[in-house]
């Protein structure tokens, strides 16, 4: 084989990611995971991991540290930090090329690219980030003792987060879009009885204000048009996650409307020796558990593919 | 009190002083072992090797000692986790607050940083 062809690259080194390249690694499979940052991925955001079977308790980062020490001991090569600068999926020996100008070919791809939290795209956000925007209630929780602050978001994590920090805030503005939560009942129930929390439904933020940090948002109301400024120290932003498909947008690979990976059953994408894994795919539960569950059924297709594949070769 | 990274921790207030007189360009990351600031550690620890001349150093957000960045004018509005301070010859060239991404890093190192 020569030195720059893998049986499979992996594109992400999240949980998705590092449990297929556990899975072919272990198989004698040569496996490069690429990354764009750390290993790790949304885990390593996550400051304590309760539900992972097997496991009372763990840090986000201890749980993604283990995994990625666990495919390097068995052999899988992982490049982080690395920028992608085209794929080429349709050809029977894929090839990637990083924008440093290392290309890599491969029998097989499998896509755990992942998602990241969705932010407002308003104008300001970036500016008022750590200024005032927040999208970490226990990161930044502290700095808001008896301000007054808005949390955008109708999700369970908006909710929780917005009890959460009424710890901290004198005043907690909920802020959603739509007429009704999409959250727990009893999540809905905590935050609605809680005194310190106000709820503005049907409303958004249109801007943010301040001079060297965030002093009020603008905010509209869906249902009049009315718009009208909420002064206030800081902003907390939950309002989900996107799946991270940039680069594979307008390519030959097929997505959903929410520019999800659209796969088989066997997490085969519509290009033969493509899969994905984790939470860019397109489904409706997206947990550490099903991640893992992801990266295992695409290694195990990925695998097939390629007996199959040099099968065909022999015969 | 220090963070687990594998970052070179810095643990007191003279300790920085001491760090940021004797090295000419110096990344230090003061935060806790959260969500937003991991991510920033995790990309210092890579560019260790390709900034051969900054030192990197973490230092825990929650110390006493802290307060020597804590306190700085440029971080007087900084209400995000975590407080990353760029020092050029011992003074502040750059501050941040809350995540970076790498390339919001590498460009404040390319910036005040390149050789």
């Amino acid at each position: 084989m020569k030195p720059n062809h893998y049986n499979t690259i992996i594109i992400g080194a999240g949980p998705a990611g590092l449990t297929a390249g556990i899975y072919l690694s272990r198989a004698k499979m040569k496996t490069l995971i690429l990354d764009s940052g750390i290993a790790g991925g949304q885990l390593i955001l996550t400051h304590e991991i309760a539900n992972y079977p097997g496991i009372e308790k763990i840090s986000g980062y201890e749980l993604s540290n283990t995994m990625r020490k666990q495919a390097l001991a068995f052999g899988c090569e992982i490049q982080s930090g690395i920028s992608i600068k085209d794929i080429n999926f349709e050809a029977v020996e894929k090839s990637v090329q990083l924008s440093n100008g290392k290309q890599f070919t491969a029998d097989t791809i499998i896509l755990a690219t992942g998602g990241r939290s969705r932010t407002l795209g308003i104008s300001g956000e970036d500016k008022f980030k750590g200024r005032g925007i927040s999208y970490c209630a226990t990161c930044d929780g502290d700095f808001f003792q008896d301000k007054e602050i808005a949390v955008v978001g109708g999700g369970n994590t908006a909710l929780e987060e917005a009890v959460s920090l009424t710890k901290y805030a004198s005043k907690v503005t909920l802020i959603h879009m739509l007429d009704h939560f999409q959250a727990f009942a009893h999540a809905i129930d905590e935050a609605k009885s809680n005194p310190k929390i106000e709820i503005k439904m049907q409303s958004r933020i249109t801007a943010f204000n301040g001079e060297q940090k965030l002093e009020s948002v603008n905010v509209e109301n869906l249902l009049t048009h009315e718009l009208s400024e909420l002064k206030l120290d800081g902003v907390f932003v939950f309002i989900g996650y996107e799946a991270n498909t940039d680069f594979v947008q307008g390519r030959c690979i097929e997505l959903n409307e929410r520019n999800e990976i659209v796969t088989d059953d066997q997490l085969q994408t519509n290009v033969p020796g493509v899969f994905a894994a984790g939470d860019a795919l397109a489904k409706r539960f997206r947990q550490i558990t099903t991640a893992v569950s992801d990266g295992t059924i695409a290694a195990l297709n990925a695998m097939e593919f390629i007996r199959q594949a040099s099968a065909i070769k022999v015969a | 009190m220090v963070l687990s990274t594998n970052l070179d921790h810095i643990a007191t207030a003279d300790e920085l002083t001491k760090t940021i007189n004797e090295n000419e360009n110096v990344m230090v990351c003061c935060g806790r072992m959260g969500p937003m600031c991991i991510p920033v550690y995790g990309v210092m620890e890579e560019l260790r090797s390709e900034y051969k001349n900054v030192a990197f150093r973490d230092m825990a957000f929650d110390s006493p000692e802290a307060g020597i960045i804590r306190n700085l004018p440029e971080a007087s509005n900084f209400m995000g986790l975590p407080f990353t301070i760029y020092y050029k010859n011992g003074k502040v060239v750059e501050a941040t607050s809350s995540i970076q991404s790498r390339d919001q890093i590498t460009a404040i190192l390319d910036e005040h940083f390149s050789s």
